[in-house]
């Protein structure tokens, strides 16, 4: 009886160093995603060494985290940001590895780009420069994020050294409420077992609300298995993984795909196979979430208060909160109904898909922006995910709200660009960290799901998007 | 990869929990492509009243005297006292590298992430989780005595305080030995470059799609 887990792993162990399955494993790689951010100094290490790429049709780059996302046609204005993008466009030309430049329209969020083009599959090792790698998850692959020295590692040898990790299993059952989002579960399992719950996991998400996610919702859910400390978030392959995948550019074709679908489809825990832990949750009783600290496992519902600190007999506990209630100029007990965003911001590898562009656009549709918010921004995840939203005309109808609609990339979500908040604004964002000065310096981040970020536009305030739906 | 064998070092305590990667080593310095220098940012929106941007000499900023590392007490610290979750958050290598520049050799907390904690060991930076009772204990007697060293024994894996106290820690066999011998872990790898070849042709044979 084996977990999916077990079986990603397993069929990628090329040694093991102790014979003993619960040490260090040397595990193959099969995709490789990169970015300009984490992989400069692992080029540079790699040719010190004289090495070469092991398997150069295993990577996959793009530049995302520095590129502007307003008119691209001259470049990028910072000389820092400029250098490490044509740092990466330099080394890829060099090696010969597939990139997409800045003013391809295939560009745009590595987490998005790589399931987009069908360059994420089931049954792969997928790792990347980045923690939400996780995010690959979704499509039953073993996805994790790696630092820079591993970035070069899994250059030169194409695999890497791992531990095998515990196998979590959260099972959510039941049918969601209108209006609630992968989001609203992937906040609400952080808020049950914390940021560190998952640490030491793989979690595999199962249950008949998983089922039901779409693969834009089950990529949003994997995404945020990071913040909750597990390095891996999985998910079954079903008909919903492999409709997504057919005919994209990257996956296989003609006699070779029903090899591969047949293959796949064993891509599920065994009926008794047994996890370290399970959590359950039930999908009926997930609330529209909205995170009020600097953690994203500090987080309420819509239609609840900013906690007490003085009902907390934890003192390390105790002091973080209010450390974080200071941080975000919150008063204890204040309904989060009454926090008033200066930002909005829909985007991320998290929510920037053309599924969280549609609901966002529902929401706003034919409405207007409140007059406080100074800024509402829709990033997509890709250009690809940019000119399908166009086509849907969703575009018009963020503009015609007083949104402003922007070329692809991470902007805001971490602020490396020009996007970014001003100490002490708040935002209401869909992306996946609040940490303190993640959206800029000293500025305040309250993630909720895309469906929120757009009513809390049109409002002015954080309102239950269950009243407007 | 640096050697670590021993440390006797002054200990810095930063008493808060989770604290991640974006408050070690703030993202505007990620802009960088070298390696080195990350040191005068770490902790910086904690350590600098001012704002940082990449290239600004940090010797013309204004420290925060109130940020545990600019206390003179624990200058020229080597050892970080830390809490759990320790270094949560992205995969940022850069966290790492701006600790071991700053000076750090060793971190010590009742527990890391995990990308964190595999992204020390790279590096020659040595990570050990203890109890979180011990950490407590720990954060007690630097808070309580100036000049508060701990002994780090990576052979013998033990933490000993001044007053003779030892504390076991765990650590992986394998990134026991690369650390006491500063293993280029590439190097290591590549002698299994034949197996790796086996694997992948087999790999190839029932995945052809894998490899197109
Ligand atoms: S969108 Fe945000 S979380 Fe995602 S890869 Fe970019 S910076 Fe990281």
């Amino acid at each position: 009886m084996q977990t999916l887990y077990d079986k990603l792993w397993q069929s990628h162990v090329v040694h093991e160093k102790s014979g003993k399955p619960d040490g260090m494993a040397l595990i193959y790689i099969d995709r490789h995603l990169v970015h300009e951010v984490t992989s400069p100094q692992a080029f540079e290490g790699l040719k010190l060494a004289g090495r070469k790429p092991w398997r150069l049709k295993s990577i996959l780059a793009v530049a995302d985290h520095n590129v502007p996302t307003t008119e691209r046609a001259h470049g990028i204005t910072d000389p820092i940001s400029r250098l490490q993008v044509e740092t990466l466009d330099q080394n890829c030309q060099e090696l010969g590895i597939t990139e997409f430049r800045m003013n391809d329209r295939r560009q745009g969020i590595v987490h998005v780009i790589g399931p987009e083009q069908g360059a994420t599959l089931p049954g792969m090792t997928v790792v990347c420069g980045d923690s939400h790698t996780s995010t690959h998850g979704a499509f039953a692959a073993l996805a994790i994020g790696i630092g820079t020295s591993e970035v070069e590692h899994v250059l030169a040898t194409q695999c890497l050294w791992a531990k095998k990790a515990k196998a979590l299993q959260v099972l959510v059952e039941g049918e969601l409420g209108h209006g609630i989002s992968a989001k609203d579960i992937a906040l609400a399992i952080i808020g049950e077992i914390g940021t560190a719950g998952g640490t030491g996991y793989a979690i595999e998400f199962a249950g008949s609300a998983i089922r039901s996610l779409s693969m834009e919702g089950r990529m949003t859910l994997c995404n945020m298995a990071i913040e909750a400390g597990a390095r891996a978030g999985m998910i079954a392959v079903d008909d919903t993984t492999i409709e997504y995948l057919q005919s994209r550019p990257f996956a296989p074709k003609g006699g070779l795909w029903e090899k591969a679908v047949a293959h796949w489809r064993t891509l599920k825990s065994d009926e008794h196979a047994t996890f370290d832990k399970v959590v359950r949750l039930d999908a009926a009783s997930i609330k529209p979430q909205v995170t009020w600290g600097t953690s994203p496992e500090m987080v309420t519902t819509v239609d609840g208060k900013v906690p007490d600190p003085s009902r907390i007999s934890d003192a390390v506990k105790r002091h973080d909160m209010e450390h974080a209630l200071q941080y975000m100029g919150l008063a204890p007990n204040t309904p989060i109904s009454d926090i008033h965003p200066d930002k909005i911001f829909i985007g991320s590898c998290t929510n920037s898909r053309i599924e969280d562009l549609r609901v966002a656009a529902e929401v706003v549709k034919g409405r207007s922006i409140a007059p406080s918010i100074k800024l509402a921004m829709v990033v997509p995840g890709s250009g690809l995910v940019k000119y399908q939203a166009e086509q849907e005309g969703l575009d018009k109808i963020f503009r015609d709200a007083g949104f402003e609609w922007r070329e692809p990339g991470c902007s805001m979500c971490l602020a490396m660009n020009e996007d970014r908040l001003a100490p002490g604004e708040r935002c209401a964002s869909t992306s996946n960290r609040n940490f303190e000065g993640r959206q800029g310096p000293g500025g305040r981040t309250h993630l909720v799901s895309p469906a929120m970020a757009a009513a809390a536009a049109i409002a002015g305030h954080f309102v239950d998007i269950r009243k407007i739906y | 990869m640096k050697k670590f064998l021993y440390c006797d070092g002054l200990v810095a305590p930063l008493d808060r929990a989770n604290v991640d990667t974006d408050a070690i080593i703030p993202k505007q310095f990620l802009k960088s492509i070298k390696r080195s220098g990350f040191g005068q940012n770490l902790f910086d929106e904690w350590r600098y009243l001012d704002h940082g941007e990449p290239g600004v000499d940090s010797s013309r900023r204004k420290p925060n005297p109130d940020f545990i590392l600019n206390q003179p007490r624990y200058l020229g610290a080597e050892i970080l006292l830390a809490r759990a979750n320790f270094g949560c958050g992205s995969s940022r290598e850069h966290a790492p590298w701006a600790l071991q520049d700053y000076g750090f050799k060793v971190i010590i907390a009742p527990s890391f992430a995990d990308i964190f904690f595999n992204n020390c060991f790279k590096i020659g930076l040595l990570a050990i989780g203890l109890d979180s009772s011990v950490v407590d204990k720990l954060f007690d007697e630097v808070n309580a005595a100036e000049g508060y060293r701990l002994t780090v024994d990576l052979e013998a894996q033990s933490v000993r305080t001044p007053h003779g106290e030892s504390f076991f820690f765990d650590i992986d066999p394998f990134r026991k030995y690369s650390l006491l011998n500063g293993l280029d872990e590439i190097g290591l790898t590549m002698q299994h470059a034949e197996q790796i070849a086996a694997f992948e042709a087999r790999h190839a044979a029932s995945q052809p799609w894998l490899f197109q």
